[in-house]
């Protein structure tokens, strides 16, 4: 009898190591992936720059100075000031803190409904699954951008607002890829097993499904990010999310765009900004769907 | 073939008549009387009470929407802009060509570049080549095109002069916006290419056309490109329709008469009645694009279209057995 114990503690230990070591080769594989090595450090420099924007920017982002309007880059200012002589670095560095909080929550809105609606209707099947898909199938008739813009100018202009607007856009997105990695997942015999010794249902999913179907999750929703922070900014560029004097990067484009003959940086600034971001949330989207692909391992 | 396509219509039915609800009910929970906006801010309430009634906006919300879809379904009537008075299908139909023309210009430039760059890149895996160009695509999906078509007048308008900044009459000026909503798109189809390709050049069958002595250009257009192509097909006509909803910035900043303005500028003025035509009327061009694309498929791809007729097959079998 003790031998068993003995036994079934080494395989619980392997299945431990094992499940170690799977986390670790992917973070491996990721590590040898320069590119999104720099990816990840663009984000993270972006967020440290978030969270400490008034210790980085030389001014505050409303400060304005009339007699300083419209300067170009110089040593006072490095990318040169706006139409009201605010600093546009200043504004940039605090704008972060509005993309990515739109970003994340945009994300996690989309993620959490339409992840739930989509293993909803993956594991309930028939007439779940119908009512839910053609649901998503309606949403999935309005570009994603419209659909934003619709969402926005129905609840008003705001920063709230905006995350529902780009949140709700990316629900259908969401709901597709969790429901076909559930129907995998769902056929295995782990799930079998775990329902004929009456585990429930609630629990199938949280405990035993959903871990077992996050792979392409966390890279649809990691690439999402990018997506939502770019649809914010195109929202608050036609003047439907975050209102001035807020600095979100798409509202400062906006504002600069009736000086773009006179004064380029204006707009440039800005403009490159949420480009690096944009590219460095692909570049490390990219990379993590490569490392979680066991097709690709060396 | 022709039941299927007949059956994804008869499908699109239900999921229009959705769209149509979850558009009216934006429009119906959106801020602003429409009353009001028409007969503007000096008008007495009484004015606007009496408009409401002649509207129909006191009926409940199902009478109403009961009402709207009444009228598109037999009429084919979208209501009547606030703003000019004119009937919304009208609006819309001035506006849709120009809107489906930069579309479709734009997903052909994009086509003609991305395509090839894919193919390229796939056979030279991690060459100089493919590294560059697979940066430049990421930086083409990354650039909000908003901005791109802000630095395309600050270099080519305002600083060389070579093209005008603004407007739509004749084919100079179309020559800015099409690179501004082709680039996404080229970026796309050439990321979606290479990694499709790449996918394919490593089966067993292209190594058997490479074995039977096949010149590397036949191997790789005939075998690899063909089969490669379902994907780049799906992402293609992805891209056009996301052309028809996407380019309302891209109108906007151009100051093109299309239907993207239409909409950015009735958002702004709540001309609500152009705005939920205008969705309604997205909905069904891009459902009729998606549509397109499937059975574009079975062209390309034989299994596809043998799985339509086996299944014609079985059931003409099962009739055959009752």
């Amino acid at each position: 009898m003790s031998n068993l114990y003995a036994g079934s503690g080494k395989i619980n230990e392997s299945v431990k190591k094992r499940k170690k070591s799977q986390l670790k080769e992917i973070c491996i594989r990721l590590r040898r992936n320069r590119a999104a090595m720099f990816g990840l450090s663009v984000i993270l420099l972006l967020i440290i720059m978030a969270v400490f924007a008034p210790f980085i920017a030389p001014y505050n982002y409303d400060e304005q100075n009339l007699k300083m309007a419209n300067m170009f880059p110089g040593r006072e200012h490095i990318m040169g000031t706006d139409n009201f002589g605010r600093d546009i670095f200043s504004r940039i560095v605090y704008g972060s803190r509005i993309s990515l909080q739109v970003g994340f929550v945009a994300v996690g809105i989309g993620v959490l409904v339409g992840g739930t609606l989509g293993s909803f209707a993956a594991y309930y099947g028939g007439v779940a699954d119908n009512a839910i898909m053609r649901f998503i199938d309606i949403l999935l008739a309005i570009p994603s951008t419209l659909l934003a813009i619709s969402i926005a100018a129905a609840l008003g202009p705001g920063l709230t607002n905006a995350m529902i607007a780009v949140g709700v856009g990316t629900v259908p997105n969401y709901a597709r890829v969790v429901r076909a990695s559930v129907l995998t997942v769902k056929e295995q015999e782990f799930i079998e097993a775990a329902r004929c010794i009456g585990v429930k249902d609630y629990k199938i999913i949280l405990k035993h499904i959903i871990p077992n179907a996050m792979a392409p999750l966390i890279v649809q929703a990691t690439i999402g990010v990018a997506g939502a922070i770019l649809s914010a900014a195109a929202l608050s560029f036609i003047g439907l999310g975050i209102q001035p004097p807020t600095p979100e990067w798409g509202a400062m484009l906006s504002a600069g765009r009736a000086y773009i003959r006179d004064y380029w940086h204006v707009v440039t600034f800005p403009g490159v900004t949420i480009m690096l971001t944009i590219f460095s949330l692909n570049l490390f989207g990219d990379g993590l769907r490569d490392a979680l692909d066991p097709r690709l391992k060396r | 073939m022709y039941r299927y396509i007949l059956n994804r219509i008869l499908m699109m039915v239900p999921v229009l008549l959705g769209v149509s609800l979850v558009v009216f009910s934006m429009v119906y929970i959106a801020p602003g009387d429409p009353a009001r906006i028409i007969l503007g801010d000096t008008a007495s309430e009484e004015e606007v009470q009496e408009l409401r009634e002649e509207m129909g906006l006191n009926d409940s919300f199902f009478e109403q929407y009961g009402r709207h879809i009444k009228n598109v379904v037999t009429k084919g009537d979208l209501g009547t802009s606030y703003i000019t008075q004119r009937s919304v299908t009208t609006e819309i139909m001035d506006r849709w060509p120009t809107t489906m023309m930069l579309a479709v210009m734009s997903v052909i430039l994009a086509t003609l570049i991305g395509i090839p760059t894919g193919i390229i890149s796939a056979t030279r895996q991690y060459s100089v080549f493919d590294n560059l160009a697979m940066i430049l695509a990421l930086v083409g999906v990354s650039m909000p095109n908003f901005w791109q078509g802000l630095i395309l007048i600050i270099v080519f308008s305002v600083n060389l002069a070579w093209l005008p900044a603004s407007g739509f009459y004749g084919p100079i000026y179309w020559i800015l916006p099409v690179i501004t909503i082709g680039t996404s798109t080229a970026a796309t189809i050439a990321r979606m290419t290479r990694s499709s390709m790449l996918e394919v050049v490593r089966q067993d069958y292209i190594t058997t056309a490479r074995a039977k002595g096949n010149k590397e250009r036949v191997v790789i257009i005939n075998h690899a490109l063909k089969n490669a192509l379902i994907p780049i097909i799906t992402v293609i006509g992805l891209q056009l329709g996301r052309g028809l909803g996407g380019a309302i910035l891209t109108e906007s900043i151009f100051s093109i008469p299309g239907l993207g303005k239409l909409m950015v500028d009735s958002i702004k003025a709540r001309n609500y009645p152009v705005v939920q035509g205008g969705v309604l009327f997205i909905a069904i061009a891009f459902s009729l694009i998606n549509l397109f694309v499937d059975v574009l498929y079975a062209y390309a791809d034989p299994r596809i279209k043998s799985q339509y007729s086996r299944k014609r097959s079985k059931k003409s079998k099962e009739v055959c057995h009752e």
